[in-house]
């Protein structure tokens, strides 16, 4: 009987196993095995040659012409670059889209919807779209720069290809995934806890603080993961706003895989970012864990 | 100059909603409510009880009117200015925090030092005897404990004046009577000011030094709960308080009151005309047929455990109820006559 019951179990489960091994499990494995590979003079994977950390000692060392391994910060610094540019846009979509969650929740029933109709329709429209529109409007002779260099009295102002140009894409791209978790922790609020704090003596902005933000937590952690992992292996935007100057991490990834030829390479990168990101979701899931109640 | 009274409330109008669809809440409502007073607002839901407590919280502001706790004018002063705090129907404990942070919270918003606010807050928690759950969350408490940890926040600052918002109205009734006790006891050792809100009738007279009954934004009467049980001066205040008999009758010129299809009871002070004389149901009397003011036929009697409550019909089809707490005196037949008398001292007149 017992038995039974497990093999009907296992039987049951095979359908989902299969899914999660055939399409994570296997590309995964597969880009960690290029990964330690190394790319054939024909420009692909040389499938033959034996494994080893080659790629990912040349993220960080280099071989000079003397055959010594010296620092080559390249990579270091973009890989800092992107955790920095993905923190600055995460902050942003956060104060952008707090407000605006909060402002939501205290809609009408229609109201509501409408907005998060609007929040919602950039979804609808092609990311490549949204970018260049964005090229559009910090364009060098458009409208945007010559207002603001009207308004700013210390020379001219460089909007475009720029960090803060690829900081204003991100955080336009990203805001709705920022703005939904706190509007759904919001809309389900009970603001008679607003009321009980002032009751208490409590300011408005203490009230924020003391029991607004707290209780907002998860979805302010919630929200800064679906921003800060996709912001750090974004391309397109830093591509086209930040014109080529400033690459993060996805574009190393996508010239590895694309002009450069180098797909074991490619793959270290990947398989660094992937790490960067499970690092960042532990540490998010065990600061959690802790402060939960007991 | 000061002034006697802990909340004065003067001329208060407060509508909802803007243009046509204006819904007036509060009309022209004015009460001033004393020191220690137990003060409880009662009335059906929509009656204008819960804003008119709101406006004294500070959670609404007043159309038109003044509000003034202990002699300050306090009517456009934010909830946090203002030296009230409320208990509030849902509680609405903070989740995230303990319950001793909770009642803590508004001694830290006073800026207390962190001893005197652990200090403080285990002082509230005792006078509610929940000192054992101070390091609970407020989700792994009854609604009884919670409701006392509401109310042990609310005092732990030591407001003037405690608003409470149906505070007990989400508790079984035997906890309900339990807490009610509880609450009287509170206030008597706090020394508070307690303005209380509800739409239990029962809950009103046992608590209250004083009951104002509303009714569509407005205050029809008020008073000790005794003189409005006994002496109501509004049929809907007779109605909603209590069992109660109404009677259709005819007010006469010479004095006296005459019922349809019976004889004169001798109320006076009634000015001549159609009124309705109400009666609670324990004072009227079964009398032999004949022998009382008119007769009714017995429709039915039930055992109610401490007294006996007899159904009569009278001439006009009208239904009287008596409650009869001697369970000895002799019982009619069903169907039968019997006299009914009004003692005339038992008797309220309202115009009709």
């Amino acid at each position: 009987m017992m038995q039974s019951a497990a093999v009907r179990q296992l039987v049951l489960l095979l359908p989902a196993l299969g899914v999660i091994v055939l399409l994570i499990g296997v590309p995964l494995g597969l880009m960690g095995w290029v990964s330690l590979l190394e790319k054939s003079a024909s420009a692909g994977v040389d499938w033959q040659a034996s494994p080893g950390a080659g790629n990912y000692l040349r993220l960080v060392w280099e071989e000079d012409f003397d055959g010594r391994m010296i620092l080559n910060p390249t990579y270091l610094v973009i890989f800092l670059r992107s955790v920095l540019q993905a923190a600055v846009t995460t902050l942003l979509c956060l104060v952008l889209g707090l407000p605006v969650a909060l402002w939501m929740a205290g809609l009408t029933r229609t109201g509501r919807m409408v907005m998060l109709l609007l929040v919602t329709i950039p979804f609808w429209t092609n990311l490549l779209v949204r970018n260049y529109a964005w090229l559009i409007i910090l364009r060098e002779d458009g409208w945007t720069t010559a207002v603001l260099n009207r308004l700013w009295p210390f020379g001219p102002v460089q909007l475009l290809y720029n960090d803060a140009a690829v900081a204003i894409g991100l955080t336009y791209s990203f805001l709705p995934f920022m703005i939904l978790p706190l509007y759904s922790v919001f809309e389900k609020f009970d603001w008679r806890l607003i009321e009980a704090a002032l009751d208490l003596g409590a300011t408005r902005r203490r009230a924020l603080r003391r029991v607004v933000l707290p209780l907002a937590l998860p979805g302010i952690v919630a929200g800064s993961l679906l921003v800060f992992i996709p912001c750090l292996g974004a391309f397109v935007t830093p591509a086209l706003l930040g014109g080529g100057k400033t690459a993060m991490l996805g574009n190393v990834i996508q010239a590895q895989f694309g002009p450069a030829r180098n797909w074991p390479f490619g793959a270290a990168v990947s398989i660094v970012l992937l790490a960067i990101m499970l690092a960042v979701m532990t540490a998010m899931a065990l600061w959690r864990s802790r402060r939960a109640p007991r | 100059m000061t002034d006697a009274h802990a909340v004065t409330i003067e001329t208060v109008s407060k509508s909802f909603g803007r243009g046509q669809s204006a819904v007036r809440v509060l009309d022209n409502v004015s009460v001033a409510i004393g020191r220690r007073e137990f003060f409880t607002l009662l009335g059906p839901s929509g009656c204008g009880k819960t804003t008119l407590l709101r406006l004294i919280a500070g959670f609404e502001t007043a159309d038109g009117g003044t509000i003034r706790i202990e002699g300050a004018d306090l009517t456009k002063a934010p909830p946090f200015h203002r030296p009230v705090n409320t208990v509030f129907q849902s509680y609405a404990l903070f989740p995230h925090l303990t319950v001793e942070q909770n009642v803590g919270f508004a001694l830290e918003e006073q800026g207390l030092p962190r001893e005197e606010v652990r200090r403080r807050a285990g002082e509230a928690l005792e006078m509610v005897r929940m000192q054992a759950f101070a390091r609970r969350r407020p989700s792994e408490l009854s609604g009884g404990q919670q409701q006392r940890v509401a109310l042990a926040r609310a005092l732990a600052p030591r407001p003037k004046v405690l608003l409470l918002d149906e505070p007990l109205s989400a508790l079984d009734l035997k906890l309900r009577k339990a807490m009610q006790i509880e609450l009287k006891q509170l206030q008597a050792e706090a020394g508070i000011t307690f303005v209380f809100v509800t739409h239990d009738q029962e809950e009103a007279l046992t608590l209250s030094d004083r009951v104002a009954v509303m009714q569509g934004g407005r205050i029809l009467q008020m008073g000790p709960p005794r003189s409005i049980y006994e002496a109501p001066t509004h049929r809907f205040v007779a109605d909603f308080i209590g069992d109660i008999n109404l009677i259709e009758a005819e007010a006469l010129a010479g004095g006296g009151v005459r019922l349809a299809g019976g004889g004169v009871v001798p109320v006076p002070g009634a000015t001549p005309g159609r009124v309705t004389l109400a009666i609670r149901p324990e004072r009227a009397r079964m009398v032999a047929p004949g022998a009382g003011v008119v007769d009714a036929t017995l429709v039915h009697s039930a055992f109610l455990g401490t007294a006996m409550l007899h159904k009569l019909e009278l001439p006009d089809g009208g239904s009287f109820l008596i409650r009869e707490a001697d369970l000895s005196a002799p019982m009619p037949e069903r169907g039968g006559r019997v006299g009914l008398c009004l003692p005339a001292e038992a008797l309220q007149v309202m115009q009709a």
